[in-house]
């Protein structure tokens, strides 16, 4: 049995039965598996990437030295472990003296990473595997221009004295925390003591770091979790770098549902390919029913050819999602450092049970269907297998795909989403193609013979038309989606961090200074940036009651109560935030005085809009009611604020200012003349961790693009599978035509009138859908604001046209090259 | 043997009555009539491929109605061949494969052997390889021919075997038709409209109206 299956199997192959099967088959497989490839192999490169922003798979930070009980764990824990120890002093060369963000590392630093160094200011810098050497210091640049000094000269620090050995050039993990602006100062942790810095009640920070396998690293997590004491925290990547957290999560996002899309768009292209392989075996079924083969000896063989079909494709869909992954394994290997973890076997694992699930979803009903058709076909061609609702016939195929989008996106929400816009687009598509295609078939009678029976046929056969609609306008709307709308999307990403995107933020900038600054600005060829007042204020009541740290159990929000908070006062929305609740201050608020907040903070104090807050700042309070709250974009580089007021709240308490600008390039002394210029502004250069992030964003898009091909694929071929599933019909057709003395002429305008509506049609329906799905991907799932192209609209319909006329011209040939008898003995 | 189509009662038609016919083995008897007479609809019973409403077919001894689909099945396998109007090839097999078809479904282990030599027989040595569309209509017959005969059937149903082929054409398959079943000494069944085919049978049995209107 296994091998007459096999010999049907190659038969049928060499006949051009299954090509298409196969090849849906074999890009749900290929894309599945690339995907699961991507998350199980790149994603851990990138999150090992995101991990060196904490320099660490673990980071915890303590206001007191940490005890040796956390330290000797790592080390039973098999774990790689190293501490630094930072704290901001005075640093001395000559007469300059300079506030210096000092670091002492203990060799090893960072475990995730690289620092990056250079012998001099101006040269760029190389990765290192070491710390600074005993009794040496590295300097960042700034540090090094301000101290006016350079490698080999000595720099005092406490007691100590140091030679700099080197230029500080990249930090892996320095954020963008605004307690990291002053310039930097590295040594060895083992030169701290000689200082004399260290001393009772100094405001130090103390870290451990730890890094090794994750599981180790999970356990370890859990064991110090529980115990944690007073002043001490972990850092992981949920809070740190949002900016990067926020594009991982974007692009893992993208790859998701493009796979979910290859695996719809491929379910529709196997539902059409098994029904018309059905549709043309049912005379042979019912030739081997009269040599006397069984039903379950049909069955069994079908099955068995089907089964030996998902193989075949399962293992080429997965060979080539193998080798897609290898080329974005060797193409990031450039952009990722270290090597990329092998992929496992899972991957694989996942593309065939896709593959096996799908063909076992939309082959078995009709198979079953199949052993239905009675052998008396053979002589009265009337007869063939009972009809059924399409319902019934794919509600297998239909929870297969479910359940596949269910697996695909981890989550029900995520999943039932895809599966309810796309069973609502099939709704819709198929509401509007059948209600398009009666009114047009009913109206439409006029013109020539050949145009009248084109208009004809769209009434005769309305639903198989409504499907082939159906068809070609989800084919056409994943493509359309997958270039004119992608385009769209990946603009708007990248846009988030353009070349441009400010990499200097300026602090504490007086009122007085602004115009100078201005000034320095336009004489140094920079863009005048926008410039915000900045009040530092204590909340002190939520609705009259005070609030302090042990009202809340949060780690952050223990912290942050504690703190002043940065707030700014205006009058129009920031850029890139977006209200989400409540409304943007009105003119009642301008005149009363309001308060807009940002959303993870107001989550984490439990505060809503028409709460009324009270801070305090340089002793004088003021209240205000939250009347909006709002989303903010952290990878936009700009100042953020957490509290933003109306201008009457704010405007007398004493304010500096903040701003953030994009240097130009080959401008190096620019901050060094700001620094000089304005000696009380910090200049924080962000320029390093915004050309990592804008790299890890680049190797994120370029990775997306290449899983898009994939279902882009599937869209093609669902379009020319729907192509072919009347093909046959309409060889018949034609040959009729012909022998009642039509031209050719005639047949082909015939068809093309046909063709043409249905092709308008689905590629107006295309547009719609195209632009429906866009526009929720962008506002719903990537808040991005989305971008209205019109260009989709006379893209969709000129595609459907160009598509099915060809399709026309190439069927209507085929039918046409052949005499008439022998098509019509064929279509019998 | 009766066949009715659609509800008992006023709307109930009469396709088949009262047909009795023995046919020995051996010998070749054609079954005549016009159109719509109930000739195609007496051969898919005598096959097994449909059931009549009353009535009994034997075949070989075996009630054919007293088994199921399966086993009619199983016994079209061992006993029957056939021979259609539109030939019935199936289109994704060439012409070898087509005439290996019924073997490889019984597990002959020299099914391609057997069809090699029985297309030689039918005249078609040289178009092994070819699909059923690059045919001419008398090679897609002479293939299915090959088809029917090469498992040795005892008895071969023919409807209307000549009817998609033009006059010349359709004798020249008659002729090989008669030949192979006196080479095999088949029984055969035979469906024709056609009174000088039908002629070249030992029994002719007309059908008017779905009766037997006489036997000569």
């Amino acid at each position: 049995m296994l091998r007459l299956a096999l010999r049907m199997l190659l038969r049928d192959w060499r006949a051009g039965e299954l090509h298409v099967l196969a090849l849906a088959l074999v890009l749900a497989v290929g894309g599945v598996a690339s995907v699961a490839f991507f998350a199980d192999r790149v994603r851990q490169a990138l999150t090992r990437e995101a991990h060196q922003v904490l320099g660490a798979d673990v980071l915890m930070t303590a206001d007191h030295a940490w005890s040796s009980e956390f330290r000797d764990e790592v080390a039973r824990r098999g774990l790689s472990r190293a501490e630094s120890v930072i704290f901001v002093s005075m640093a001395r060369a000559g007469n300059e003296a300079l506030l210096a963000a000092v670091k002492a590392v203990t060799p090893g630093y960072p475990l995730r990473g690289k620092l990056r160094i250079a012998p001099g200011p101006n040269i760029p810098g190389a990765d290192t595997d070491s710390v600074p050497p005993r009794g040496s210091v590295w300097l960042d640049e700034r540090m090094m221009a301000a101290l006016k000094v350079g490698p080999g000269d000595a720099v005092e620090l406490g007691n100590a004295r140091f030679l700099v050995s080197a230029v500080l050039t990249l930090e892996p993990d320095r954020g963008v925390s605004f307690m990291n602006f002053a310039p930097r100062l590295m040594i060895q942790l083992e030169d701290l003591p000689a200082t004399g810095l260290v001393q009772p009640g100094s405001r130090i920070n103390y870290q451990l770091l730890a890094a090794g396998e994750r599981e180790g690293i999970q356990q370890f997590e859990q064991w110090a979790r529980a115990r944690l004491g007073r002043g001490e925290r972990i850092d992981s990547l949920e809070n740190a770098r949002p900016e990067v957290r926020a594009g991982l999560d974007r692009a893992q996002s993208f790859l998701g549902l493009t796979a979910m899309l290859a695996v719809i768009l491929s379910a529709v292209a196997i539902a059409l390919g098994t029904r018309r392989y059905t549709e043309r075996h049912l005379d042979g079924y019912a030739v081997m029913r009269c040599m006397g083969a069984t039903q379950s000896k049909l069955f069994a063989l079908f099955a068995w050819e089907f089964l030996l079909l998902a193989l075949g494709a399962s293992l080429a869909g997965c060979a080539l999602g193998f080798v897609v992954q290898n080329l974005v394994a060797w193409w990031l290997a450039a952009l990722i450092p270290g090597t990329l973890p092998p992929p496992g076997p899972t991957p694989v694992f996942q593309g065939a049970a896709t593959g096996f699930v799908l063909l076992a979803g939309f082959a078995l009903p009709p198979l079953l269907q199949l052993k239905e058709v009675p052998a008396l076909r053979v002589i009265r061609r009337d007869v063939g297998p009972p009809r059924q609702g399409a319902l019934a016939v794919y509600i297998l195929g239909l929870a297969s795909v479910f359940g596949l989008l269910l697996w695909q996106a981890g989550e029900v929400k995520l999943a039932s989403t895809v599966f309810g816009g796309f069973a609502a687009a099939f709704g819709v598509f198929a509401a509007i193609g059948y209600g398009a295609l009666m009114a047009i078939g009913r109206f439409g009678r006029t013109g020539n013979i050949s145009w009248r029976y084109g208009l004809a046929n769209l009434l005769r056969r309305p639903r198989a038309n409504t499907v082939q609609i159906v068809a070609i306008a989800l084919g056409l709307t994943a493509i359309l989606l997958l270039t004119v709308i992608r385009a769209d999307l990946i603009a708007v990403w990248r846009e988030r961090l353009p070349p441009e995107a400010p990499d200097r933020f300026l602090v504490n900038i007086q009122p007085e200074q602004r115009q100078a600054l201005s000034e320095f600005f336009e004489l140094s060829g920079v863009k005048q940036p926008q410039t915000f007042p900045m009040v530092r204020a204590r909340l002190v009541t939520v609705n009259g009651r005070p609030v302090g740290a042990e009202d809340y159990s949060d780690e952050r929000a223990k912290r942050q109560i504690e703190r002043e908070f940065n707030m700014t006062y205006m009058t129009a929305v920031p850029r890139d935030n977006q209200v989400t609740a409540g409304a943007w201050f009105g003119a009642d608020d301008l005149a009363r005085g309001a308060i807009s907040m940002e959303h993870w903070i107001a989550e984490r104090f439990g505060i809503r809009t028409g709460d009324v807050l009270e801070f305090v700042s340089a002793g004088r309070s003021f209240t205000a009611p939250v009347t909006s709250v709002r989303k903010l974009n952290w990878d936009s580089m700009r100042p953020n604020f957490f509290f933003i007021t109306t201008p009457g709240l704010l405007e007398g308490f004493p304010a500096s200012y903040i701003t953030s600008f994009h240097a130009p390039h080959g401008d190096a002394s620019l901050t060094l003349r700001l620094s000089q210029a304005f000696p009380n502004i910090t200049v924080i250069d962000v320029s390093a961790i915004l050309a990592q992030a804008q790299r890890v964003m680049d190797q994120l898009i370029g990775a997306v693009q290449l899983v898009f091909a994939f279902a882009l694929a599937a869209g093609v071929l669902v379009l020319y599978a729907a192509l072919l599933a009347t093909q046959d019909e309409r060889t018949h057709e034609a040959a009729v035509m012909r022998a009642l003395g039509a031209s050719r002429a005639q047949v082909l305008a015939a068809q093309r009138a046909e063709f043409a509506v249905l092709g308008a049609i689905a590629g107006l329906l295309a547009a719609l859908g195209a632009t429906g799905i866009g526009w929720t991907l962008a506002t719903r799932i990537f808040q991005f604001e989305f971008f209205w192209n019109g260009w989709i609209w006379v893209a969709g319909p000129l595609l459907g046209l160009a598509c099915v006329l060809l399709n026309a011209w190439a069927g209507a040939r085929a039918a046409l090259s052949r005499p008439p008898m022998a098509a019509l003995r064929e279509g019998g | 043997m009766r066949l009715t189509d659609g509800m008992p009662g006023a709307n109930e038609l009469v396709i088949l009555q009262d047909i009795s016919l023995e046919v020995m083995p051996g010998e070749a008897v054609a079954i005549v009539g016009a159109s719509g007479s109930g000739k195609s609809t007496l051969l898919g019973l005598l096959a097994g491929l449909d059931t009549p409403s009353a009535g009994t077919v034997r075949l070989d001894g075996a009630n054919l109605f007293g088994l199921d689909e399966d086993g009619r099945a199983a016994l079209r396998g061992k006993l029957l061949g056939f021979v259609f109007q539109s030939f019935q090839l199936l289109p994704a097999l060439n012409a070898q494969e087509n005439v290996m078809l019924p073997l490889e479904l019984s597990g002959e282990p020299r099914a391609a052997d057997l069809a090699q030599k029985m297309l030689a027989r039918v005249g078609l040595a040289e178009r092994l390889r070819h699909y059923p569309k690059t045919l001419s209509g008398g090679e897609q017959q002479r293939v299915a021919l090959a088809r029917a005969f090469v498992t040795q059937p005892k008895l071969l149903l023919a409807d209307e075997p000549t009817g998609n082929l033009d006059a010349a054409t359709g004798a020249g398959v008659i002729e090989l038709m008669f030949e192979m079943n006196a080479e095999a000494r088949t029984t055969l069944l035979l469906v024709t409209h056609d009174e000088a085919i039908a002629g070249r049978c030992a029994r002719k049995i007309r059908l008017v109206a779905g009766r037997i209107d006489g036997e000569g």
